[in-house]
């Protein structure tokens, strides 16, 4: 049977287009248009190629913040997921209890970034913080905004609290999908806990660990909020990440030209780094 | 090779069971023969998969013992029974090789490699899977990953049962019949203890030897398939075995007959004896196959009036009217009759069951 075609259809999805053209694609190539000229005052332009390309990939400040960024990213990943897992994992599956348990668990995806980023600035205060003051009574020289050490440290506490719940409600909802029937075949097979994870948790997990993996890797890479409210940046450039460097480049410097420029790189490398987990994760399945 | 007693098992699913309506299993004796093949028949709900995951081990009974060859296991964890489980979907481990989900039980027990390599092998030949042992188990048919489950299962030389938990209900109808006859193959090659549960009499009567029928957390008759089609013990047995089931007549007792909506059915004297004193609702059974068209005012002989009849092929199945109430029939395919007509229909005594509060008088 031959499928009737009708090329009024199109009119059909054209306000989709328009709208989708307005929010994404006209924004965009404002960038694009800025990322190629130099902008001297609002009548004042001038093209000027791949200059700032050229500029931007050269700024040895712009290659320390990308490299603080992939250390920040890994190193949240590194953490976060294990953690998400195993929290996943002891959380009661039923009763009271196991809804008090999530509500809690969530609480820390209901608070605004930027009370995140105040919070632990509070809580980590060497003078009047919980966990600063703390950290010194035990005889360990802690602050985090003299010292770069700790103020990293103080970072990834704060990503780990404030999105590790995320990771584990993710797991949460992929343990509670494997049916009983798995359990119970695998204690009639006789196998451990760590079998039973590896051979059926995991394996089953691996749906929403992609989505964890390039979810948190997209966030983190884009963090910008919490780190500024918490270290500024600092001490020094020891905290400043991509967005914040573009941030600096962008309104505190007004160079919109390079700014562009780094945006459109940027854009591009989470692309491509979103792009080469999600096909790391889901390459098994395909090679079957 | 085992031989698995129940004795007064009961189980409720809740903590605290109050009153004998929170068990979900009443209070039952069941003894499975070793190497007997058994199919657990009923309706869904009514206990079966729990009276499983009672024997597998997977439950704690709230009340009685499980023996198996004598020995208590009721306390007994599943992997310290020699029991394999199917479950009605297939489990698979997916990132394994059809071979590895084969050898997991074993592993998991500590085999050596030689003589799991030897297990595996002859279990793949058993099942026809020796060709695919290579590949990965996710995305395989599902019979395929059906009889990976069993494989696993039968794969340690001590399994003393095969429990299956409606194994086929996942399986493309054109290869059911195939696994049945593996299946029983299987058993008859292994002689070990088999028990079926299906909620499809078809299933049921064909794979087993012998029949046990639950319907509401009891066991209502325990039989070989012929035993349940000729002489039900419970109306329930009646007519959820057979297409369609049991005839079922309220009736009234008087000496040596039944009165069946104002007409008489002779019946032996001693039963209608018992069931003058027995309490309960009184039914006449009969099955629609064993009713037989006579000739006007023959004894033992009923008088109805046709609603409806159906073609089925080889025989037609007449709806038929006696006063309030309605009897199925099955009748050869040449019996010329069509609705409207008024014909008598014979009860033979060997088949015509009294029921008092839905349990046969015998």
């Amino acid at each position: 049977m031959e499928k009737p075609t009708n090329h009024r259809a199109w009119l059909l999805v054209l306000p989709v287009l328009l709208a989708v053209s307005f929010s994404a694609v006209i924004p965009l190539m404002t960038v694009v248009n800025y990322s190629v000229q130099d902008i001297l005052g609002p009548e004042q332009r001038v093209f000027v190629g791949t200059e700032w390309f050229r500029k931007v990939l050269r700024d040895p400040e712009l290659h320390g913040a990308l490299r603080r960024q992939l250390g920040f990213s890994l190193a949240v990943l590194a953490l976060e997921l294990p953690l998400g897992v195993a929290l996943a994992l002891v959380l009661p599956r039923h009763g009271r209890l196991a809804s008090l348990a999530l509500v809690l668990l969530g609480l820390p995806l209901l608070i605004p970034f930027n009370v995140v980023g105040t919070i632990w600035q509070l809580f980590a205060r060497g003078d009047i913080g919980l966990l600063g003051v703390a950290i010194n009574a035990l005889g360990l020289e802690y602050n985090y905004t003299a010292n770069a050490l700790d103020a990293w440290l103080t970072v990834l506490a704060m990503d780990v609290w404030h999105w590790t719940p995320l990771v584990a409600l993710l797991c949460y909802a992929g343990l509670r999908a494997i049916p009983e029937a798995y359990y119970q075949a695998a204690r009639i097979d006789g196998a451990s806990t760590w079998a039973t994870f590896r051979f059926i948790q995991l394996p089953r997990l691996r749906g929403v660990l992609t989505i964890a993996v390039l979810l948190r890797f997209m966030d983190s890479f884009m963090i910008y909020t919490e780190p500024f409210v918490l270290t500024g940046g600092g001490p020094g450039n020891a905290t400043t990440f991509l967005s914040q460097y573009l941030t600096r480049l962008a309104v505190g410097q007004f160079d919109l030209g390079p700014a562009a420029a780094f945006s459109l790189v940027y854009f591009l490398v989470i692309l491509l780094l979103s792009y080469v987990f999600y096909t790391a994760m889901t390459r098994t399945k395909e090679a079957r | 090779m085992a031989r698995i007693e129940l004795r007064g098992i009961a189980h409720a699913y809740q903590a605290a069971p109050r009153s004998e309506e929170d068990f979900a299993l009443r209070p039952l004796e069941l003894v499975w023969e070793d190497g007997g093949a058994y199919a657990l028949l009923g309706p869904s709900g009514c206990g079966k998969t729990t009276l499983l995951n009672i024997i597998s081990g997977l439950l704690q009974p709230t009340r009685g013992q499980v023996l198996i060859d004598g020995a208590d296991v009721t306390a007994a964890p599943p992997q310290a029974r020699n029991i394999a489980q199917v479950f009605q979907f297939p489990v698979i481990y997916d990132t394994m090789t059809v071979f590895e989900n084969l050898a997991f039980p074993l592993r998991n027990r500590g085999v050596d490699r030689a003589e799991i390599q030897a297990r595996v092998e002859e279990v793949a030949a058993l099942l026809e899977l020796t060709g695919d042992l290579r590949l990965r188990a996710s995305g395989l048919s599902a019979d395929l990953r059906q009889r990976i489950s069993l494989g696993r299962g039968l794969v340690r030389k001590d399994v003393a049962a095969i429990l299956l938990d409606e194994p086929l209900t996942v399986i493309d109808p054109h290869v059911k019949w195939l696994l049945r006859r593996k299946l029983k193959q299987v058993h008859e090659q292994l002689k070990v203890t088999l028990v079926y549960v299906t909620h499809d009499q078809v299933e049921a009567l064909t794979l087993a030897d012998r029949v046990v029928v639950m319907n509401g957390g009891r066991v209502v008759q325990v039989g070989t398939p012929q035993e349940l089609v000729e002489r039900p013990l419970d109306t329930f047995v009646g007519y959820f075995i057979g297409s369609p089931g049991m005839n079922l007549l309220p009736c009234i007792v008087e000496d040596g007959a039944v009165m069946v909506e104002g007409q008489r059915i002779p019946l032996d004297a001693d039963v209608c004896a018992r069931a003058r004193t027995a309490g309960g609702e009184l039914r006449l059974g009969i099955r629609p196959e064993f009713l037989r068209r006579v000739a006007e005012g023959s004894p033992q002989a009923l008088r109805v009036e046709v609603t409806q009849v159906e073609h089925l092929g080889r025989h037609k199945l007449a709806t038929t009217r006696l006063g309030e109430q309605s009897l199925k029939v099955r009748l050869p395919e040449e019996e010329r009759l069509s609705a409207g007509e008024s014909c008598w229909l014979e009860l033979p005594p060997r088949w015509t069951m009294l029921y008092a509060g839905g349990r046969a008088i015998t």
